[in-house]
């Protein structure tokens, strides 16, 4: 067998997907957004969805999503994704509306307009990356930075007594009455892509059969911002991230308890 | 009994030479370049050992840049 036997049209069983457009993403080597928005932009196409959706990118390194992503985008102030969103979702009900955003951008400064978007039970997904870590502006502490971790801001590691606890926003929306899928996932191993897929269509199928806010955080690496390379930021948050904020679903209301 | 066949492309210049779809392949096909780099300046991932490809797509799951295509023929008269 030869690689011209294989490598034929029939034989394809992965490609690029087509919504993802060709110019080459400006995050670092191995970040998890790339790995995000090769499935956002898969389950779109699956779903059919690529003439009906509107994503509103954040303020963060998420901020030229617009660019690698072919559907209708807009650019939201910084943390106010959901609150466009919400207008979005309101003046145009037969689009799919989601947010796309950073640990920064929606659990600090966005935190009042994530939470009362989730309160008011808007039909909107937000897709929320944590990573623990201000990346873009270089490395500083964010709310849901571990404690003892160390940043540019905690260079001795995150102190409870001065810098506080890290806030798992995902465990506060899930107690509001508005939100209806609230999942924690990671995308470091191709069983975890998988996982986070299902989750991302579900959150999208939620979303166009207007049942409520879902809510799906990708716990990720940010291999510049930890200075890891990407294999080990991956062993770090496996060993580190997952002990404060283990992966599964957090409430999903389509399933009968 | 049925042998599967696999092979990958890998679009060598969109490559950032990241390493998680060397550390993600189950059968050890994949390896960054040693010394050669792309027009980027980044030593990218090369099949090392393309025999042993299965076509399970787990390197194009993880890789951030959609930069591996996967094919897979499954023989079975093999």
């Amino acid at each position: 067998m030869t690689r011209e036997d294989i490598i034929k049209d029939e034989n394809k069983v992965y490609s690029r997907p087509r919504l993802l457009l060709d110019a080459t993403m400006h995050y670092c080597p191995g970040c998890s957004h790339g790995v995000v928005h090769k499935l956002v932009a898969e389950v779109l196409e699956e779903l059919g969805m690529e003439d009906t959706a509107i994503g509103v990118a954040p303020v963060g390194c998420a901020v030229f999503a617009y660019n690698y992503i072919d559907i209708d985008w807009i650019e939201a102030a910084h943390g106010r994704a959901p609150a466009v969103a919400t207008a979005v979702s309101r003046l145009q009900p037969d689009n799919v509306v989601f947010t796309y955003q950073g640990d920064g951008d929606l659990a600090a400064i966005g935190t009042a307009e994530t939470i009362h978007a989730c309160t008011r039970g808007e039909n909107i997904m937000i897709i929320f990356i944590n990573n623990g870590i201000y990346g873009m502006t270089g490395g500083q502490m964010a709310p849901t930075t571990l404690e003892g971790m160390k940043t540019s801001t905690t260079p001795y590691g995150r102190r409870a007594d001065i810098n506080g606890f890290p806030v798992k926003i995902s465990d506060i929306v899930a107690m509001l009455d508005g939100t209806c899928y609230v999942t924690r996932q990671a995308v470091h191993t191709p069983a975890a892509v998988r996982s986070a897929r299902k989750a991302i269509r579900q959150a999208l199928i939620n979303t166009r059969e207007k049942r409520g806010t879902s809510f799906v955080e990708i716990v990720s690496t940010c291999s510049s911002g930890w200075k890891l390379s990407p294999v080990k930021a991956n062993k770090w948050m496996e060993e580190n991230m997952f002990a404060k904020y283990p992966l599964g679903d957090i409430k999903n209301t389509e399933v009968k308890k | 009994m049925a042998k599967i066949f696999g092979a990958v492309e890998i679009d060598s210049n969109r490559c950032k030479g990241c390493d998680l779809c060397v550390a993600a392949c189950p059968t050890s096909v994949l390896s960054l370049q040693p010394k050669e780099v792309n027009d980027r300046g980044y030593h990218f991932a090369y099949t090392v050992n393309p025999d042993a490809c299965i076509g399970c797509g787990s390197c194009a799951a993880v890789c951030p840049d959609a930069c591996i295509e996967v094919y897979r023929l499954v023989d079975k008269n093999a």
